[in-house]
């Protein structure tokens, strides 16, 4: 009951720090599949590009999350602000399950298709956005889910430099050793992860080849 | 079998339309596959390639459309040498079908018979026509052309396939092994509208199988492949009658395989 009346009476700044959330883990998601979509394209059609591009992913995924904060703390334009920070950050997280499974998508394309595909004449091109791509769609969906859910739990970690979201009742209720507080921002987060799951698994589903 | 085979083209002369010059091929680590292949297919004849699994048919097939790049020699199509050819514009001129048919799973029957057409740019209404046309052709009912190819029979997606190959109305086919993950009676069926649909047409038919039944059947000629090598080249009727052994050696192997099918109750 008590929990309840602190949500309520807190709800203008729950929604608030949820939106921010919300705003830190969605545009470096949409950055981050940008730029990581085209990378496994890119190491799918040329197998050189495979290894450097997911083994740069993958050890920036070994960093711990608040190093890497730290590390990136400094840089001129980036530190001015908090939040620019943290979206590189999440971005940077968010690349490899995106890069992965872009290249994981296109390469398990049936090989027979994209042979009948060359066979007729398609270009590069054609088959890459007629055939491949939208054959892969599915799992690249996947790769992009993960990536969300993993960074709606990260993006709680920026409130430790400042850049907002939910993870500021936490770190605030850590402080005061305050079970509501800590609840405030962890009950919004879980279902902000558990709503981007739901949704995005709907459309992975819809999107898979029968 | 023999009394529907097709007959053999018109009087007029033979003209070449694909032809190997001392063709060498060789995997990527450097093993040949091909040497020294000789080959010369005439417009309007269904020639066979005929061997056992890895006697480089598939090969020989994809070095047509330059799917396979030769190491040495000339692929010439038309009087051009492949290798000067803009390799779209060759392959867009060839109709190309694969056992695995390999239907575009997420198009309808008719967006996969369309494709080709839609990107070179017809207008829509000669596109429905043509589809339509094609549909009726390679005896699929029309009502199947907004259905999803995981939705067919493997007989249906074949015919698919190759309403596909013919959509652009290319001069040249390439067909490689198309019956050969259907049942009996289906690949009996469409070996029956093949060579129907052949006396109409009058592609020019590279076709490749291990099955000395249908190569008889369907072929005009039959070019025995073995170990990457062509070893004969002959009509239908004068290869049941050679003496070479190493055909012999090939009619038996498959007559004893299908004794035994026989006599296991399999035809
Ligand atoms: N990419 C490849 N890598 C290794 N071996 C290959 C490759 N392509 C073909 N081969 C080999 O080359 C031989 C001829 O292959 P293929 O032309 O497919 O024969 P066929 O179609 O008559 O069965 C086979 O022994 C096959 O295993
Ligand atoms: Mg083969």
């Amino acid at each position: 009951m008590n929990l309840l009346h602190f949500f309520s009476e807190n709800r203008q700044q729950i929604l608030e720090l949820t939106l921010e959330h919300l705003w830190l883990v969605g545009i470096s998601t949409l950055l981050a599949a940008c730029i990581g979509i085209p990378l496994g394209i890119l190491s799918a059609r040329w197998p050189a590009w495979n290894k450097p591009v997911l083994g740069t992913a993958n050890i920036i995924q070994t960093i711990p999350s608040l190093a890497l904060f730290g590390f990136l703390l400094p840089v001129p334009w980036l530190g001015d602000r908090a939040d620019r920070l943290a979206i590189l950050a999440l971005t940077l997280y968010a690349l490899l399950p995106i890069i992965r499974n872009t290249y994981t998508g296109i390469r398990g394309v049936d090989p027979a298709v994209v042979e009948a595909g060359r066979g007729m004449g398609l270009t590069a091109n054609q088959l890459l956005f007629q055939v491949e791509l939208p054959l892969a769609s599915s799992v690249i969906v996947s790769g992009i889910r993960i990536a969300v859910v993993i960074s709606v739990g990260l993006a709680t970690i920026a409130a430790a430099i400042g850049a907002g979201g939910l993870g500021e009742f936490i770190f605030r209720g850590l402080a005061m050793v305050s079970n509501q507080l800590i609840l405030a921002g962890a009950i919004p987060a879980a279902v902000l992860a558990l709503a981007a799951d739901f949704a995005l698994g709907w459309l992975e589903r819809r999107l898979r080849p029968r | 079998m023999i009394a529907d085979r097709k007959p053999m083209e018109g009087a007029g002369i033979a003209e070449l339309v694909i032809e190997f010059r001392d063709v060498q091929y060789r995997l990527p680590n450097g093993t040949p596959l091909l040497s020294g292949l000789n080959l010369q297919i005439n417009g309007g004849e269904t020639l066979v390639l005929l061997g056992r699994s890895g006697s480089g048919k598939t090969t020989t097939l994809k070095l047509i459309n330059r799917l396979l790049v030769p190491a040495g020699g000339d692929v010439r199509v038309n009087g051009s040498s492949t290798a000067a050819m803009d390799v779209i514009a060759l392959r867009r001129s060839i109709g190309y079908v694969i056992q695995d048919v390999g239907l575009f799973p997420h198009f309808t029957v008719e967006r996969n018979v369309a494709l080709l057409p839609r990107i070179e740019g017809w207008p829509s209404e000669k596109i429905q026509n043509r589809i339509a046309e094609l549909l009726q052709l390679v005896g699929l009912e029309k009502g199947l052309g907004s259905r999803y190819p995981h939705e067919l029979s493997g007989g249906q997606r074949q015919r698919v396939g190759v309403a596909r190959a013919l959509a652009a109305d290319p001069a040249i086919l390439l067909m490689d092994e198309p019956f050969g993950a259907l049942d009996a009676i289906t690949r009996d069926e469409l070996q029956r509208e093949f060579l129907a649909l052949q006396q109409r047409l009058h592609k020019t038919v590279v076709f490749v199988t291990h099955d000395l039944r249908e190569a008889l059947r369907l072929g005009s000629r039959i070019a025995l492949m073995e170990a990457g090598r062509l070893i004969a080249l002959l009509s239908p009727d004068e290869f049941l009658r050679s003496n070479d052994a190493r055909i012999a050696a090939y009619v038996e192997a498959f007559a004893g395989g299908c004794d035994l099918l026989a006599s296991r109750g399999g035809r």
